[in-house]
Protein backbone atom coordinates (compact mmCIF):
# COMPACT_ATOMS: atom_id res chain seq x y z
CA UNK A 1 0.00 0.00 0.00
CA UNK A 2 2.92 2.31 0.77
CA UNK A 3 4.22 2.19 -2.79
CA UNK A 4 1.07 3.79 -4.17
CA UNK A 5 1.56 6.89 -2.03
CA UNK A 6 4.72 8.25 -3.67
CA UNK A 7 5.26 9.68 -7.18
CA UNK A 8 3.33 8.16 -10.08
CA UNK A 9 0.49 7.08 -7.83
CA UNK A 10 -1.84 6.83 -10.79
CA UNK A 11 0.40 4.50 -12.76
CA UNK A 12 1.06 2.28 -9.78
CA UNK A 13 -2.64 2.17 -8.97
CA UNK A 14 -3.34 0.96 -12.50
CA UNK A 15 -0.63 -1.64 -12.16
CA UNK A 16 -2.08 -2.70 -8.82
CA UNK A 17 -5.57 -3.18 -10.22
CA UNK A 18 -4.19 -5.17 -13.14
CA UNK A 19 -2.57 -7.64 -10.78
CA UNK A 20 -4.54 -10.88 -10.46
CA UNK A 21 -4.14 -10.84 -6.68
CA UNK A 22 -5.83 -7.45 -6.42
CA UNK A 23 -8.72 -8.58 -8.58
CA UNK A 24 -9.14 -11.71 -6.44
CA UNK A 25 -9.00 -9.60 -3.32
CA UNK A 26 -11.64 -7.13 -4.48
CA UNK A 27 -13.97 -9.92 -5.62
CA UNK A 28 -13.64 -11.76 -2.32
CA UNK A 29 -14.03 -8.44 -0.51
CA UNK A 30 -17.28 -7.59 -2.26
CA UNK A 31 -18.73 -11.06 -1.70
CA UNK A 32 -17.79 -11.08 1.97
CA UNK A 33 -19.01 -7.56 2.66
CA UNK A 34 -22.54 -8.69 1.94
CA UNK A 35 -22.41 -11.06 4.97
CA UNK A 36 -22.14 -7.95 7.07
CA UNK A 37 -25.83 -7.28 6.55
CA UNK A 38 -26.72 -10.64 8.13
CA UNK A 39 -24.29 -10.08 10.97
CA UNK A 40 -25.69 -6.62 11.73
CA UNK A 41 -29.29 -7.83 11.70
CA UNK A 42 -28.54 -10.94 13.81
CA UNK A 43 -26.56 -8.92 16.31
CA UNK A 44 -29.38 -6.51 17.12
CA UNK A 45 -31.77 -9.49 17.15
CA UNK A 46 -29.55 -11.02 19.86
CA UNK A 47 -29.96 -7.90 21.99
CA UNK A 48 -26.87 -5.84 21.16
CA UNK A 49 -27.43 -2.21 20.19
CA UNK A 50 -26.23 -0.61 16.97
CA UNK A 51 -23.06 0.81 18.62
CA UNK A 52 -22.07 -2.53 20.14
CA UNK A 53 -22.69 -4.22 16.81
CA UNK A 54 -20.50 -1.74 14.94
CA UNK A 55 -17.83 -1.93 17.65
CA UNK A 56 -17.52 -5.67 17.04
CA UNK A 57 -17.05 -5.23 13.30
CA UNK A 58 -14.52 -2.42 13.77
CA UNK A 59 -12.41 -3.86 16.59
CA UNK A 60 -12.97 -7.60 16.70
CA UNK A 61 -13.22 -7.84 12.90
CA UNK A 62 -13.28 -11.61 12.54
CA UNK A 63 -16.63 -12.86 11.29
CA UNK A 64 -16.76 -16.29 12.91
CA UNK A 65 -16.00 -14.91 16.36
CA UNK A 66 -18.53 -12.12 15.90
CA UNK A 67 -21.29 -14.54 14.86
CA UNK A 68 -20.35 -16.84 17.76
CA UNK A 69 -20.53 -14.03 20.31
CA UNK A 70 -23.97 -12.87 19.25
CA UNK A 71 -25.13 -16.49 18.88
CA UNK A 72 -24.28 -17.32 22.48
CA UNK A 73 -25.73 -14.02 23.74
CA UNK A 74 -28.90 -14.73 21.75
CA UNK A 75 -29.38 -18.08 23.49
CA UNK A 76 -28.16 -17.21 26.99
CA UNK A 77 -28.25 -13.43 27.35
CA UNK A 78 -25.79 -11.48 29.49
CA UNK A 79 -25.65 -14.44 31.93
CA UNK A 80 -23.79 -16.41 29.25
CA UNK A 81 -21.24 -13.61 28.88
CA UNK A 82 -18.20 -15.67 29.90
CA UNK A 83 -19.13 -18.39 27.43
CA UNK A 84 -19.72 -15.81 24.71
CA UNK A 85 -16.24 -14.36 25.26
CA UNK A 86 -14.69 -17.84 25.36
CA UNK A 87 -16.49 -18.95 22.19
CA UNK A 88 -15.40 -15.82 20.32
CA UNK A 89 -11.84 -16.32 21.56
CA UNK A 90 -11.68 -20.00 20.62
CA UNK A 91 -12.98 -19.27 17.14
CA UNK A 92 -10.25 -16.64 16.89
CA UNK A 93 -7.50 -19.17 17.63
CA UNK A 94 -7.11 -19.93 13.93
CA UNK A 95 -6.05 -16.31 13.41
CA UNK A 96 -2.89 -17.15 15.38
CA UNK A 97 -2.03 -19.71 12.72
CA UNK A 98 -2.86 -17.23 9.96
CA UNK A 99 -0.64 -14.62 11.58
CA UNK A 100 2.29 -17.06 11.69
CA UNK A 101 1.77 -17.88 8.01
CA UNK A 102 1.38 -14.24 6.94
CA UNK A 103 4.21 -12.74 8.98
CA UNK A 104 7.02 -13.46 6.50
CA UNK A 105 4.77 -12.29 3.64
CA UNK A 106 3.53 -8.94 4.94
CA UNK A 107 5.68 -7.98 7.91
CA UNK A 108 8.33 -5.84 6.20
CA UNK A 109 7.53 -2.58 7.98
CA UNK A 110 7.59 -1.34 11.56
CA UNK A 111 5.25 -2.02 14.46
CA UNK A 112 2.41 0.04 12.92
CA UNK A 113 2.37 -1.99 9.75
CA UNK A 114 2.52 -5.14 11.82
CA UNK A 115 -0.45 -3.98 13.92
CA UNK A 116 -2.43 -3.10 10.79
CA UNK A 117 -1.53 -6.43 9.21
CA UNK A 118 -2.63 -8.40 12.24
CA UNK A 119 -5.88 -6.41 12.39
CA UNK A 120 -6.87 -7.51 8.89
CA UNK A 121 -5.55 -11.06 9.29
CA UNK A 122 -8.68 -13.14 8.73
CA UNK A 123 -9.77 -16.23 6.75
CA UNK A 124 -10.20 -14.37 3.48
CA UNK A 125 -7.06 -12.20 3.42
CA UNK A 126 -4.95 -15.23 4.33
CA UNK A 127 -6.66 -17.43 1.75
CA UNK A 128 -6.16 -14.94 -1.10
CA UNK A 129 -2.52 -14.39 -0.09
CA UNK A 130 -1.81 -18.14 0.04
CA UNK A 131 -3.46 -18.69 -3.34
CA UNK A 132 -0.84 -16.51 -5.11
CA UNK A 133 2.28 -17.94 -6.66
CA UNK A 134 4.83 -15.20 -5.98
CA UNK A 135 5.58 -13.19 -2.88
CA UNK A 136 4.70 -9.78 -4.31
CA UNK A 137 1.27 -10.98 -5.45
CA UNK A 138 0.76 -12.58 -2.03
CA UNK A 139 1.42 -9.27 -0.33
CA UNK A 140 -0.91 -7.40 -2.69
CA UNK A 141 -3.61 -10.03 -2.30
CA UNK A 142 -3.39 -9.90 1.48
CA UNK A 143 -3.69 -6.13 1.76
CA UNK A 144 -6.30 -5.58 -0.94
CA UNK A 145 -8.51 -8.32 0.46
CA UNK A 146 -8.07 -7.25 4.07
CA UNK A 147 -8.75 -3.57 3.44
CA UNK A 148 -11.65 -4.18 1.01
CA UNK A 149 -13.35 -6.48 3.50
CA UNK A 150 -12.70 -4.14 6.42
CA UNK A 151 -14.38 -1.22 4.67
CA UNK A 152 -17.24 -3.24 3.19
CA UNK A 153 -17.91 -5.33 6.29
CA UNK A 154 -18.21 -2.28 8.52
CA UNK A 155 -20.53 -0.40 6.16
CA UNK A 156 -22.82 -3.40 5.69
CA UNK A 157 -22.78 -4.21 9.42
CA UNK A 158 -24.18 -0.74 10.10
CA UNK A 159 -26.81 -1.21 7.39
CA UNK A 160 -27.83 -4.62 8.78
CA UNK A 161 -28.01 -3.34 12.35
CA UNK A 162 -30.29 -0.49 11.28
CA UNK A 163 -32.51 -2.85 9.27
CA UNK A 164 -32.65 -5.32 12.16
CA UNK A 165 -33.46 -2.53 14.58
CA UNK A 166 -36.35 -1.40 12.40
CA UNK A 167 -38.17 -4.69 11.89
CA UNK A 168 -39.18 -5.51 15.48
CA UNK A 169 -40.06 -9.16 16.24
CA UNK A 170 -37.08 -10.98 14.79
CA UNK A 171 -38.51 -14.49 15.24
CA UNK A 172 -41.49 -13.66 13.05
CA UNK A 173 -38.96 -12.74 10.35
CA UNK A 174 -37.10 -16.01 10.80
CA UNK A 175 -33.88 -14.33 11.92
CA UNK A 176 -33.14 -17.17 14.36
CA UNK A 177 -33.13 -19.62 11.45
CA UNK A 178 -31.03 -17.17 9.45
CA UNK A 179 -28.41 -17.31 12.21
CA UNK A 180 -28.22 -21.11 11.99
CA UNK A 181 -27.97 -20.88 8.21
CA UNK A 182 -25.18 -18.30 8.51
CA UNK A 183 -23.15 -20.63 10.77
CA UNK A 184 -23.76 -23.43 8.29
CA UNK A 185 -22.42 -21.20 5.51
CA UNK A 186 -19.24 -20.56 7.49
CA UNK A 187 -18.85 -24.27 8.22
CA UNK A 188 -19.63 -25.62 4.74
CA UNK A 189 -16.30 -24.91 2.97
CA UNK A 190 -14.42 -26.61 5.83
CA UNK A 191 -16.20 -29.95 5.48
CA UNK A 192 -13.68 -31.36 3.04
CA UNK A 193 -12.43 -34.45 4.85
CA UNK A 194 -13.75 -37.35 6.86
CA UNK A 195 -12.03 -35.83 9.88
CA UNK A 196 -13.73 -32.42 9.70
CA UNK A 197 -17.10 -34.02 8.91
CA UNK A 198 -16.84 -36.36 11.90
CA UNK A 199 -15.79 -33.52 14.21
CA UNK A 200 -18.71 -31.39 13.01
CA UNK A 201 -21.27 -34.14 13.61
CA UNK A 202 -19.84 -35.11 17.00
CA UNK A 203 -19.65 -31.49 18.16
CA UNK A 204 -23.24 -30.82 17.10
CA UNK A 205 -24.45 -33.93 18.96
CA UNK A 206 -22.49 -33.02 22.11
CA UNK A 207 -23.85 -29.46 22.05
CA UNK A 208 -27.45 -30.60 21.56
CA UNK A 209 -27.29 -33.26 24.29
CA UNK A 210 -25.64 -31.00 26.86
CA UNK A 211 -27.93 -28.01 26.26
CA UNK A 212 -30.62 -29.13 28.76
CA UNK A 213 -28.11 -29.85 31.53
CA UNK A 214 -25.53 -27.04 31.23
CA UNK A 215 -25.70 -23.28 31.60
CA UNK A 216 -26.43 -21.47 28.31
CA UNK A 217 -23.23 -21.01 26.31
CA UNK A 218 -21.35 -23.90 27.92
CA UNK A 219 -22.49 -26.61 25.46
CA UNK A 220 -20.60 -24.82 22.68
CA UNK A 221 -17.41 -24.87 24.74
CA UNK A 222 -17.82 -28.52 25.75
CA UNK A 223 -18.22 -29.38 22.08
CA UNK A 224 -14.85 -27.71 21.41
CA UNK A 225 -13.21 -30.50 23.43
CA UNK A 226 -14.09 -32.86 20.56
CA UNK A 227 -11.79 -30.83 18.30
CA UNK A 228 -8.93 -30.84 20.80
CA UNK A 229 -9.13 -34.61 21.31
CA UNK A 230 -9.48 -35.47 17.62
CA UNK A 231 -6.82 -32.93 16.64
CA UNK A 232 -4.35 -34.01 19.29
CA UNK A 233 -4.36 -37.68 18.30
CA UNK A 234 -5.15 -36.95 14.63
CA UNK A 235 -8.05 -39.40 14.73
CA UNK A 236 -9.42 -40.20 11.25
CA UNK A 237 -6.63 -38.00 9.95
CA UNK A 238 -4.27 -37.79 7.01
CA UNK A 239 -1.72 -40.03 8.67
CA UNK A 240 -3.87 -43.07 7.92
CA UNK A 241 -4.55 -42.01 4.33
CA UNK A 242 -0.92 -41.44 3.35
CA UNK B 1 -21.40 -8.05 33.42
CA UNK B 2 -23.08 -5.93 30.76
CA UNK B 3 -23.16 -6.46 27.01
CA UNK B 4 -20.50 -3.74 26.67
CA UNK B 5 -18.18 -5.74 28.95
CA UNK B 6 -18.72 -8.85 26.85
CA UNK B 7 -18.14 -6.96 23.60
CA UNK B 8 -14.96 -5.22 24.79
CA UNK B 9 -13.37 -8.21 26.54
CA UNK B 10 -14.04 -10.52 23.61
CA UNK B 11 -12.66 -7.94 21.19
CA UNK B 12 -9.46 -7.58 23.22
CA UNK B 13 -9.10 -11.37 23.30
CA UNK B 14 -9.51 -11.86 19.56
CA UNK B 15 -7.28 -8.91 18.69
CA UNK B 16 -4.60 -10.22 21.05
CA UNK B 17 -4.75 -13.58 19.27
CA UNK B 18 -4.21 -11.88 15.91
CA UNK B 19 -1.17 -10.00 17.29
CA UNK B 20 0.12 -13.18 18.93
CA UNK B 21 0.33 -14.91 15.56
CA UNK B 22 2.84 -12.32 14.39
CA UNK B 23 4.86 -12.73 17.60
CA UNK B 24 5.10 -16.53 17.55
CA UNK B 25 8.38 -17.87 16.11
CA UNK B 26 7.79 -19.49 12.73
CA UNK B 27 9.25 -22.84 13.83
CA UNK B 28 6.10 -23.45 15.92
CA UNK B 29 4.14 -23.74 12.71
CA UNK B 30 6.30 -26.59 11.54
CA UNK B 31 4.56 -28.65 14.13
CA UNK B 32 1.35 -29.92 12.58
CA UNK B 33 -0.58 -30.42 15.77
CA UNK B 34 -1.32 -26.80 16.73
CA UNK B 35 -2.47 -25.93 13.21
CA UNK B 36 -4.69 -29.00 13.02
CA UNK B 37 -6.32 -28.31 16.39
CA UNK B 38 -6.95 -24.67 15.45
CA UNK B 39 -8.65 -25.82 12.24
CA UNK B 40 -10.78 -28.43 13.98
CA UNK B 41 -11.71 -26.03 16.79
CA UNK B 42 -13.31 -23.80 14.18
CA UNK B 43 -15.26 -26.71 12.74
CA UNK B 44 -16.43 -27.99 16.14
CA UNK B 45 -17.53 -24.58 17.39
CA UNK B 46 -19.43 -23.72 14.23
CA UNK B 47 -21.18 -27.11 14.27
CA UNK B 48 -22.07 -26.69 17.94
CA UNK B 49 -23.44 -23.22 17.28
CA UNK B 50 -25.57 -24.58 14.42
CA UNK B 51 -27.01 -27.23 16.77
CA UNK B 52 -27.75 -24.74 19.55
CA UNK B 53 -29.15 -22.15 17.17
CA UNK B 54 -31.36 -24.73 15.43
CA UNK B 55 -32.69 -26.71 18.41
CA UNK B 56 -32.07 -24.55 21.46
CA UNK B 57 -34.79 -22.61 23.24
CA UNK B 58 -33.22 -21.43 26.46
CA UNK B 59 -32.18 -24.72 28.05
CA UNK B 60 -34.77 -26.79 26.19
CA UNK B 61 -34.27 -28.66 22.93
CA UNK B 62 -37.19 -28.11 20.55
CA UNK B 63 -37.92 -28.94 16.94
CA UNK B 64 -39.67 -26.07 15.19
CA UNK B 65 -39.65 -24.05 11.96
CA UNK B 66 -35.88 -23.58 12.24
CA UNK B 67 -35.08 -27.21 11.36
CA UNK B 68 -36.75 -27.21 7.91
CA UNK B 69 -35.11 -23.83 7.27
CA UNK B 70 -31.65 -25.24 8.06
CA UNK B 71 -32.25 -28.33 5.91
CA UNK B 72 -33.21 -26.06 2.99
CA UNK B 73 -30.08 -24.00 3.68
CA UNK B 74 -27.88 -27.12 3.59
CA UNK B 75 -29.38 -28.15 0.25
CA UNK B 76 -28.76 -24.67 -1.19
CA UNK B 77 -25.15 -24.58 0.07
CA UNK B 78 -24.63 -27.98 -1.59
CA UNK B 79 -25.88 -26.41 -4.83
CA UNK B 80 -23.34 -23.57 -4.38
CA UNK B 81 -26.00 -20.90 -3.99
CA UNK B 82 -24.40 -17.67 -2.61
CA UNK B 83 -24.27 -17.21 1.14
CA UNK B 84 -26.54 -14.19 1.37
CA UNK B 85 -29.25 -15.75 -0.78
CA UNK B 86 -29.20 -18.87 1.40
CA UNK B 87 -29.47 -16.87 4.62
CA UNK B 88 -32.42 -14.90 3.26
CA UNK B 89 -34.19 -18.04 2.00
CA UNK B 90 -33.67 -19.75 5.38
CA UNK B 91 -35.23 -16.79 7.17
CA UNK B 92 -38.11 -16.79 4.68
CA UNK B 93 -38.76 -20.52 5.17
CA UNK B 94 -38.91 -20.16 8.97
CA UNK B 95 -40.99 -16.99 8.79
CA UNK B 96 -43.36 -18.57 6.27
CA UNK B 97 -43.86 -21.72 8.35
CA UNK B 98 -44.53 -19.65 11.45
CA UNK B 99 -47.01 -17.50 9.58
CA UNK B 100 -49.11 -20.50 8.50
CA UNK B 101 -48.94 -22.57 11.71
Amino acid sequence: MGEAADGGADASRKRLLKSPAARDGLAVGLATAVYGVSFGALSVAAGLDVWQTCFLSLIMFTGGSQFALVGVVASGGVAAGASAIAAAGLLGVRNVVYGMRMKPVVDTGGPWRRAAASWVTIDESTAVALAQTDERQSRIGFWVTGVAIFVGWNLTTLAGALIGDAIGDTRAWGLDAAAAAAFLGLLWPRLKSLQTGAVAVAAAVVAAFTTPVLMPGLPVLVAAVVAVVVGWFDLLGRRRAT
Amino acid sequence: MTIWHIVILASIATLALKLAGYAVPASFLERERPARIADLLTVALLAALIAVQTFGDGQAIVVDARLPAVIVAAALFALRVPFVVVVIVAAAVAAGLRAVT
